[in-house]
């Protein structure tokens, strides 16, 4: 059986690995010792964590007066944070479960991360709506249950619950399909590891699977269709979180274009933060045969995709509220451009509608370097984003005696920052601790591009 | 057949996934019904060569999307209509257009947990012992080795026809798997 080598289809995984090579390259990461560079992160990620930790704790305990808001602007800092946290997420849904609908091989050396990517930056975002109750400790009161208080239920016609529900069905569906798709791996560091506690920890969390050809057809299946369920699930959860916005009448969130327009910025945001960590990952742990610059050649494509439709939707906005010619709606968009905000609605237009263009070209595409500062230029646009269309629609409304300005204050700048904490200490733990590449997927996809002589008539 | 109560079967071990989907696929042509194949990846074909139905999964999460679904309504409509009916502006207490997003999660909800759960409950898992561990070179099939076992409980089963049988087939090596 002579290998064939087509010429017409890139092989996938660069190096031209055997199972082994991959079993080892892939474990191997979570066998080494710790590398001092993973420490020398770690130990920053984690100060971020406990300045974030410490100006969480003081702001629940003097209530969130500690914030710069004000009777005008009664949403602006948290919220911010909120959307930015969940937008991030669902590009890790899309690569696992939309690219795998659309039978895009190439995911199976990302969706892995992306997926850990998305479950970290869903509980970053949980913790805001969170400290934004100002007694947390009440948070159960969210849950529909008979209570001792009436029993008084949740308001179930309002968009806050809808996002509770959507927020919650989103991380347990991300938390299971990861873990579903870790099953396999799992088994296989249980197998390599020799005895002692890895073994024990490993073994449990495996579940004792061993790689039957029945329990594969199972999986496969169930594969399928958590994929399939988590495809709409993942457009409903930004939807529902626009409409935290669109249900209200405030001009600039009044608007049925809020929806689409918040999903396509999300994968944008998304997308942009998976390749930042990847080009971080497959740097420091020596991936580059498993995470190539094809994968950030076609990450960068959807990039353009999606940053295209978040101008247009920044451009439709504008053109309906002058072609409406509503006063509210025209004088907030003008406003938005040239209002005391201009500075974040440019920094907003330059990061996410102009810097993306230079993703046309190929040669950028596959420059490490400059799709790792656009990537990043992104993540700070797409954040503005969402302080542009919270702040600005709010601190000059239909009343002018109440117009006013907002300042955030340190401890909302530190918590912001301790969410960054969290993300990136979360995800170096991941790094760390579980296999980062999906060997089984990524050991189904090696032949890609290769193809024997006897499997070729089929 | 004093003997053969204390192994589990024979196991075949095999270097390419193609060699596993013929060797299989030769399995079941022989006779052999008690058998099972394990990879490191799902190897496509196997299925077909091995030659069983198609699991009920699919069946049980429709069940449970539809039981989230209902059951999300439900969550809704009694607070809202039977237990604190709240006259808004005189709008309708059973308002169905706001009880959409939630009912549409729950359903996301009710099907995917079915959906693992079910996984998990029809594979058996979580196994806490398995026969075919025994083997020590089994720790490869989670990393780069195919294994085919036919299990002393198969009817044809034969000490020395089934060994002959598997190297046949062309296995690297042929072993003996203890209970």
């Amino acid at each position: 059986m002579a290998d064939l080598y087509s010429t017409l289809r890139q092989p996938l995984i660069a190096g031209n690995k055997s199972l082994g090579e991959v079993t080892n390259d892939v474990s191997g990461v979570l066998e080494r010792k710790t590398s001092p560079l993973w420490w020398r992160a770690f130990m920053a990620s984690l100060l971020f964590l406990l300045i974030g930790a410490a100006a969480i704790t003081y702001q629940v305990a003097t209530g969130i007066g500690t914030w710069g808001l004000n009777r005008t602007v009664g949403w602006a800092f948290d919220i911010t944070n909120f959307v930015f946290w969940i937008g991030i997420g669902h590009a890790g849904t899309l690569i696992s479960a939309v690219l795998f609908l659309f039978r895009q091989r190439w995911r199976t050396s990302v969706n892995r991360a992306a997926e850990a990517m998305t479950i970290i930056a869903v509980m970053c975002a949980g913790l805001f709506p969170l400290i934004h109750m100002g007694r947390p400790w009440l948070a159960f009161w969210m849950f529909p249950y008979p209570n001792m208080r009436g029993s008084l239920w949740v308001n179930f016609r309002s968009p806050l619950v809808w996002d509770f529900f959507a927020i919650s069905t989103y991380f347990t569906i991300s938390l299971v399909f990861w873990y579903v798709g870790l099953l396999p791996d799992l088994a296989t560091i249980r197998d390599r590891a020799k005895a002692g506690i890895r073994k024990k920890i490993f073994g449990l969390l495996s579940l004792g699977w061993n790689g039957s050809l029945r329990t594969w057809n199972r999986y496969e299946v169930l594969y399928l269709l958590l994929a399939g369920l988590a495809t709409p699930l993942v457009v409903s959860v930004h939807t529902i979180v626009s409409w935290d916005f669109a249900t209200a009448v405030i001009p600039g969130w009044h608007s049925t274009i809020l929806p689409p327009y918040f999903v396509a910025g999300a994968i944008f945001s998304g997308m942009a933060m998976v390749l930042t960590l990847m080009i971080i990952a497959r740097k420091v742990m020596g991936l580059e045969d498993y995470i190539t610059l094809r994968h950030l050649d076609v990450m960068s494509k959807l990039i353009i995709v999606t940053g295209s439709i978040v101008g247009l939707a920044y451009a439709t906005e504008f053109f309906i509220a002058m072609y409406s010619e509503n006063p509210y709606e025209t004088f907030l968009f003008k406003n938005r451009a040239l209002g005391p905000f201009a500075w974040a609605y440019w920094t907003m237009v330059l990061c996410n509608v102009i810097s993306p263009q230079l993703l046309w070209f190929k040669r950028i595409r596959r420059n490490v370097a400059w799709v790792f500062v656009l990537t990043i230029l992104i993540n700070v646009g797409m954040w503005f984003e969402r302080f542009v269309i919270v702040v600005t629609s709010l601190h000059r409304d239909y009343l002018p005696s109440s117009w006013t300005y907002y300042t955030p204050t340190l401890i909302e700048v530190l918590t912001l920052l301790g969410s960054f904490g969290l993300f990136f200490t979360g995800f170096l733990l991941f790094c760390r601790f579980l296999p980062v590449i999906a060997m089984a997927e990524v050991k189904g996809v090696l032949s890609h591009g290769h193809r024997s002589v006897r499997s070729g008539s089929r | 057949m004093d003997s053969s109560s204390a192994i589990h079967g024979y196991v075949a071990e095999f270097e390419k996934a193609e060699q596993l989907v013929a060797a299989t696929r030769r399995t079941r042509l022989a006779g052999y019904r008690v058998f099972d194949a394990y990879s490191p990846f799902p190897v496509h074909g196997l299925d077909e060569a091995m030659g069983h139905p198609r699991t009920i999964l699919p069946w049980l999460v429709f069940l449970g999307g539809l039981a989230g679904g209902v059951g999300g309504y439900l969550l809704q409509y009694y607070p809202h209509v039977i237990d604190y009916p709240l006259n808004v502006g005189g709008r309708p207490l059973n308002s169905w257009p706001s009880f959409i997003p939630v009912t549409f999660e729950m359903t996301i909800l009710g099907a995917a947990l079915v959906a693992v759960f079910g996984m998990i409950i029809l594979n058996g898992l979580p196994q806490h012992y398995h026969p075919i561990f025994n083997l020590e070179r089994f720790e490869r099939a989670s990393q780069d080795r195919f294994f085919l076992c036919i299990e002393t409980k198969d009817p044809k089963f034969n000490k020395t026809e089934t060994r002959e049988f598997l190297l046949e087939l062309g296995a690297s090596e042929v072993s003996e798997c203890e209970e």
